[in-house]
């Protein structure tokens, strides 16, 4: 019932939506990240941090802070508030929620994996995983040799299952498959997620298409930036673009053959939302295509705030969030380097 | 006029009078004089570098170093609380200490118990493995011993345990898994322990890994053990897994590490076994002892630092506010002193002066600190200075808008017209001493409530005991008006004025009772319960009573109005706005006819006048608008005649509820209590008995109270205040001690 939302939204998502609302008022604004840019240690920027949400998360942290700290602590946040919408949550928000992790699982597998392949020690590695991609079985990825055993050992109990319909192979694992592994899962995901919100309807649908179309884009637009001049071919490189999005699928046809930056900026200039971006960029540079996606993303996101009744705001608050502590993630880098002359270059300014 | 003006002034109805003060403190004695200040409480200091951020100011250091401080006394907490100790919340009285010396102490504390605490971590880690170890050897041995045949066991190879060797365990349980094989077959098997929530999963992983050729026995262990990860204490059981070739002791072992499940391997033979469980034994005994002495000593170390941790917090706490504070002022052009503002009463400048001068001359300085008074724009603070009693109902007033500075308080008035509508709505003098046992209770243990923490709910009942107090006491006189006693007339002052026409008394209800001697004394005549003339006498005098009520009282918010016009002297205020207030009110009930009449010029009153000063502090600097003031003025006429009506109709909730709370109370006693008591069998009477209290208690004392309680505040909030309050002020917020909590870090 599209547009009939308000009737019934607040029974069960009500409460929720409300606590998600007062979770967003606590993002830090651009006045923040201004003190927080002028900061000269980290005890600084701890300091400030003190004054804001993060501040009971910080109080008890010893002196000679690491960044890594910092980031953990706010991650953690992040972590507790999920943990409780999610245990507040009722069917289909309970789901949606569930959703939204799916992507940090991926990232964590490919990680773990990876590293096994590297030798590295698996506790070592999980310490690196991101909180919300975890499992129960995940540090027994480590046993895997193939994707096969991959799945049939590990994954197999995981919402991630289905997504592996496409990638078991017998192939031993190596850097290149690994890496196409995440991208097939990652299309397969987003094409779930997307069909999932499809089937919310009402204003959820509507918004999380949007949003989920714009990451479907960016991440086609990635994965051609970083397979040109690899030995990927076209056609492997057109399966690897999710089904939906804008620039499904005359604008993957075109991105499918692009052989350098200039090409594939080419293509991407006939959609007028994309053209905005690409405009802000000098001919023949990447680099800061990442930011500029970004700071599209965190418009997009804030935008979903707009709107009342519907799940996208969740979603949108988990990405302000996680983009928040890539902020400060940047800024304690930059401080604890004495590169402050390069703190703005990746932050991203939520409001 | 002038008789007014001569009555001494009350101490509640006009706020404090404030001044807005400068301070120019030479830097040496700086620390001091905001201590002294912080103690007497009674200056408010303005942030004079809002746009700074907190770690651009001058005192940030001293401010982190605090933060330092009391993260190391939040660690000590924590760590005491951990040990089951308490700290002693009345330290033992020991020199006073420079916050220097504390922070080194703190500093030394904290490194002593960190170093304790890694010690005795990695004792009990041991002793917990070893723990683990004498639970596999004892419940992993049972699956290696086949309960029928000892056949196998016979075949057993000696050799194979060659290069375990058990002489010291501890070393063994450091080196890599050793896999006992089982017998010539080929089978051998891996033994530990692992969480029992993870059991399941980890056979399954097992079972997938190996794709079935395996075997999974598990028992679980005895007692609980301490799980390294989550610190806590846990179930865990005991495994012994079967299997043959080497992939799959690697898959199994690699598996093993995922789950967190530790490994121990044992021998199958069963002296051996014996040895080792022996061996083990005997060391665990040892290590206990150890770990005992630890923490003991580690008691001794947590309880010394109890006796002073309250001491030390307070103190930081204090050291970090002054800090704080002293961050809000800002060094003058030669950096030799500190300038501050801020606001104080009048009354306080003497002792405000003297602390500064004691500050002075405790720290040795050449220079006095300056303390003049000067002009402010903004409109200062308000400040009521109350006591237990008072603070409540103040409490009530200020819950809907602090006072403008220096207008009238409601809160005089409230004091007694509060607990007074309350009582009218709430009149039944059975429940009115329940009601005063229950504020005397709280009363009577005020120092030990007061002094502990209360849950909300017991919060906000403490806080107003005295509001309850009054309240009872209201009730009780309001309930021998009523004449009623838990809802049953009583014959207190004397005998009733009338009887029954007959014996029988059967038409008391249909035709009435005879008068036959003089008026009952005072309150309801108790014959009247139940008969004819009841309903309609209690009605007319309720409804009556209520109207009476509501006009005094909103006759008191307008009478107000005009003391605050007087009071910020601006007579347009008087003539146009209290009289015809006055007139419209006091004819519409006086002269109902003659209405229509003042309605009109009322209302041309109000609207041809609109330019009355009504701020006459604000208005030299506010720019006047006509259009705006118009309109203002013309909404505020239309909802006092509106109001005027619909105000007086709202007081009538006085009669409906206290209708309300009386039937409701008749009917528990007639239905309930009087109906069981018809029969003659204790089971039904005891029931009808506890129906009766538990619904006394818990829909006429708490729900009734409640809903009292509310309406009375509405009445006072909307129908009382709206005549005169604009409540538009800010508190009055001293730099205090006192006032620093918990909560503050």
């Amino acid at each position: 019932m599209y547009g009939f939302e308000a009737l019934t939204f607040n029974i069960h998502g009500g409460y929720l939506e409300a606590i998600v609302r007062g979770y967003r008022s606590g993002l830090l604004t651009a006045a923040d990240y201004n003190n927080l840019c002028q900061c000269e240690t980290l005890d600084d920027i701890k300091m400030h941090l003190s004054a804001t949400e993060y501040g009971s998360y910080l109080q008890n942290e010893p002196s000679p802070l690491h960044t890594t700290t910092i980031v953990e602590k706010c991650t953690l946040k992040l972590v507790d508030e999920y943990k409780h919408m999610l245990a507040q949550a009722t069917e289909p928000l309970s789901t949606f929620l569930e959703y939204i992790t799916y992507g940090h699982m991926i990232d964590n597998v490919v990680l773990i994996v990876t590293g096994t392949l590297h030798e590295r020690d698996v506790q070592e590695l999980l310490e690196k995983c991101h909180p919300l991609g975890m499992f129960d079985s995940i540090a027994t990825l480590a046993v895997a040799q193939n994707m096969r055993e991959l799945y049939r050992l590990v994954l197999v109990d995981t919402p991630l299952a289905p997504y592996f319909s496409e990638c078991i192979t017998s192939e031993d694992l190596d850097d290149m498959n690994i890496e196409i592994m995440r991208n097939t899962l990652y299309k397969a995901y987003l094409e779930d997620f997307y069909r999932f919100c499809k089937t919310l309807g009402g204003a959820t649908a509507e918004i999380m298409s949007d949003l989920l179309a714009f990451e479907a884009d960016r991440r086609a637009v990635n994965i051609t930036i970083n397979s040109i001049g690899t030995e990927l071919t076209r056609d492997d490189r057109r399966k690897l673009y999710s089904n939906f999005g804008l620039l499904y699928p005359y604008g993957h046809e075109e991105l499918a053959v692009c052989e350098d930056i200039d090409q594939v900026r080419a293509a991407m200039e006939k959609y007028p939302p994309y053209q905005s971006i690409f405009s802000k960029l000098s001919y023949g540079e990447s680099q800061m295509l990442d930011k500029a996606f970004y700071e599209e993303e965190v418009k997009r996101l804030c935008l979903a705030f707009e709107q009342q009744f519907h799940y996208g705001v969740f979603f949108a608050y988990m990405r302000l969030r996680e983009q928040e502590i890539r902020n400060l993630m940047w800024i304690s880098e930059c401080v604890a380097q004495n590169q402050k002359s390069r703190v703005h270059d990746s932050v991203v300014f939520i409001f | 006029m002038k008789y007014i003006d001569n009555l001494p002034s009350m101490d509640l109805m006009r706020s404090e009078k404030m001044m807005f003060a400068q301070l120019i403190i030479p830097v040496e004695s700086a620390h001091r004089a905001i201590s002294y200040l912080g103690e007497l409480g009674l200056l408010q200091f303005r942030d004079l570098n809002d746009d700074k951020s907190p770690f651009q100011r001058t005192f940030v250091n001293q401010v982190k170093r605090c933060a330092e401080m009391s993260r190391k006394l939040r660690f000590f907490k924590d760590q005491i609380h951990k040990a089951g100790l308490m700290p002693s919340p009345h330290p033992v009285s020991q020199p006073d200490i420079e916050l220097e010396e504390l922070e080194i102490r703190l500093a030394e504390h904290e490194h002593e118990l960190i170093e304790m605490n890694g010690n005795s971590e990695k004792l009990q880690q041991t002793y917990n493995e070893l723990l683990e170890f004498k639970m596999v050897l004892q419940k992993a041995g049972d699956f290696l011993v086949p309960g029928e045949s000892h056949s196998e066991e016979t075949e057993l190879d000696e050799n194979v345990y060659t290069n375990n060797d058990y002489s010291d365990t501890v070393s063994l349980l450091e080196q890599e898994m050793q896999p006992g094989p089982s017998n010539q077959s080929g089978v051998k098997f891996i033994s530990g322990i692992i969480c029992k929530s993870k059991v399941l999963r980890f056979e399954r992983m097992l079972f997938r890994a190996t794709r079935g050729n395996m075997l999974f026995n598990q028992a679980p262990a005895g007692d609980r053990i301490l799980d390294r990860a989550s610190n806590e204490m846990v179930q865990k059981t005991v495994f012994v897994v079967f299997f043959s070739g080497e992939q799959a002791r690697k898959k199994i072992l690699k598996i093993c590490e995922a789950f967190g499940a530790n490994c121990y391997p044992i021998p199958e033979d069963t002296t051996k076994r014996r040895q080792i469980t022996r061996e083990v034994l005997s060391r665990l005994s040892e290590l206990e002892t150890t770990l005992d002495a630890g923490l003991h000593h580690r008691d001794a170390a947590l309880t010394s630092i109890g006796f002073q941790l309250t001491k030390w917090m307070n103190m930081v706490r204090r050291e970090k506010a002054i800090y704080d504070t002293l961050n809000m002022l800002n060094f003058d052009v030669t950096k030799k002193c500190l300038v501050g503002e801020g606001w104080c009463p009048v009354f306080a400048k003497t002792k405000i002066q003297e602390a500064l001068q004691r500050a002075t001359f405790d720290s040795n300085s050449q220079m006095g600190i300056i303390f003049h008074v000067m002009d402010s724009v903004e409109p200062p603070p308000t400040y009521f200075r109350t006591n237990h009693f008072t603070n409540a109902y103040q409490e009530i007033v200020d819950a809907y808008g602090v006072a403008k500075y220096q207008e009238a308080n409601p809160a005089v008035y409230t004091i007694v017209t509060f607990p007074f509508l309350f009582a009218v709505m709430f009149g039944d003098w059975g429940h009115g001493i329940c009601l005063l046992l229950g504020a005397l209770i709280l009363i009577a243990r005020e120092k030990r409530l007061g002094s502990q923490k209360l849950g909300s709910f017991m919060e906000m009942l403490f806080g107003g005991r005295y509001v309850l107090l009054m309240m009872s006491l209201f009730s009780i006189y309001c309930g021998l008006i009523y004449n009623e006693f838990f809802s049953v007339p009583f014959h207190i002052f004397g005998t009733s004025a009338y009887k029954c026409r007959d014996a029988t008394c059967s038409d008391a209800r249909s035709v009435g009772l005879v008068k036959y001697r003089d008026t009952y004394p005072f309150g309801v005549d108790p014959s009247w319960r139940g008969s004819r003339s009841e309903l309609p006498f209690l009605n007319s005098l309720k409804m009556k009573m209520s109207i009476l009520f509501g006009v005094a009282q909103m006759n008191l918010g307008i009478v107000l109005s005009y003391f605050n016009a007087r009071y910020f002297s601006s007579s347009l205020d008087i003539k146009y706005q209290f009289v015809p207030q006055m007139i419209f009110l006091n004819s519409l009930f006086g002269f109902q006819g003659r209405a229509y009449g003042i309605l009109g010029t009322s209302d041309i009153y109000n609207d041809e006048e609109p330019d009355s000063a009504r701020h006459p502090h604000e208005s030299h600097n506010e720019e006047f608008n006509f259009s705006e003031v118009f309109v203002h003025q013309m909404i505020h006429s239309i909802e006092f005649v509106l109001g005027a009506v619909s105000n007086t109709a709202s007081y009538l909730r006085l009669w409906a509820l206290s209708l309300a709370h009386s039937e409701l109370s008749t009917v528990f006693y007639e239905k309930v209590l009087l109906l069981a008591w018809g029969y003659d069998n204790f089971i039904i009477r005891l029931v009808g008995l506890a129906v009766f209290s538990f619904a006394t208690a818990f829909i006429l004392l708490m729900m009734e109270t409640l809903s009292a309680f509310l309406h009375a505040l509405r009445l006072h909030w909307v129908e009382f205040q709206n005549k005169f309050y604009s409540g538009d002020g800010y508190k009055f917020r001293p730099f205090s001690f006192a006032s620093l909590t918990d909560d503050d870090d």
